[in-house]
């Protein structure tokens, strides 16, 4: 019986970190960046989302983030070589972008990768998102 | 209810069903060229996000496989998965691929969808100068054209070449 209701408490332990880890915000998102970026450089000094504009706009190889996001990330983008259409990647104009740290983290793999030709580290995720975070305006 | 009657009570029952089952069967055949749906969640999670859940039936498993060994460049981009994504979309696939005429010849060459025997033929009314208009976007693009692809609807009554 005892060991019944332990199995029932760990499940529900389970369930509630398993729907924090699901939904969280890009508030904290940008915290959990911002302890990665610590611990890679003790001289941390914060995130900038001037730096994080320059890091999306700029094209390294033949893609920027900008190519399928837009230069404005509150708009809705395009795949550069599918022309699937992408709904717009700034909080602001889409309450589910930056809510599940798995799926973030997703995407700068692959997309790092693709404009970069490497990972980015963890103060460039972060001066990406504090930028993508500082974007308002629907349009512009 | 008397036996003769119970006997051709049953003897009704049966004959509609049976004509009801042959006729759905008769349907689902015809329209199988035309609805192709993907039929995995993860699947259209997963691969949806940058191009449409490309029908699995379009090529064969081993086609599949090689696609999936390659998401690191898939087509030029990252498309990297998790590995519980990648085993339970590779396990769908290996299952939902296309065997007999559709796909053969289909992966020889290229893992396009779009460079197979099948495809060519299909779209082969199709202008090439179509294809390569900014609202279409080329040919993987199904949905450009296929106007209702993205609910596995391929039927050439609704499609519609944008100018």
């Amino acid at each position: 019986m005892q060991l019944e209701t332990l199995r029932i408490r760990a499940g529900v332990a389970l369930l509630l970190f398993a729907s924090a880890a699901l939904a969280a915000t890009p508030a904290e998102l940008l915290r959990g960046y911002e302890t990665a970026a610590r611990a890679d450089n003790a001289r941390f000094a914060g995130f900038s989302a001037e730096r994080g504009r320059e890091l999306f706009n700029a094209r390294r190889g033949e893609w920027s983030c900008a190519s399928c996001h837009t230069d404005n990330p509150a708009a809705q983008g395009k795949h550069a070589k599918t022309a699937k259409v992408i709904a717009p990647l700034a909080p602001a104009a889409n309450a589910e972008r930056f809510t599940d740290a798995a799926a973030t983290e997703k995407w700068f793999r692959r997309n790092c990768n693709d404009v970069l030709a490497r990972a980015c580290t963890a103060q460039e995720k972060g001066d990406i998102l504090q930028y993508l975070i500082s974007v308002k305006q629907e349009a512009r | 209810m008397s036996n003769a009657r119970r006997w051709a009570f049953d003897l009704t029952l049966w004959t509609i069903s049976l004509i009801t089952g042959l006729s759905l069967i008769a349907h689902e055949a015809m329209a199988g060229e035309k609805r192709m749906t993907a039929g995995n969640a993860r699947y259209e999670a997963e691969c949806a996000s940058c191009h449409l859940a490309y029908p699995p039936q379009l090529l064969p498993a081993p086609a599949w496989r090689r696609i999936m060994a390659g998401l690191g460049k898939h087509f030029g981009t990252n498309a990297t998965l998790d590995a519980s994504a990648a085993a339970e979309i590779g396990n769908f696939l290996d299952g939902a691929a296309g065997t007999g005429k559709r796909v053969a010849g289909a992966g020889d060459n290229s893992l396009r969808i779009t460079r197979t025997p099948w495809f060519e033929r299909e779209h082969g009314e199709v202008p090439s100068a179509a294809w390569r208009r900014p609202s279409v976007g080329g040919p993987g693009n199904c949905a450009a054209c296929h106007t209702a692809a993205p609910q596995g609807d391929f039927d050439e009554h609704n499609v519609r070449i944008p100018r």
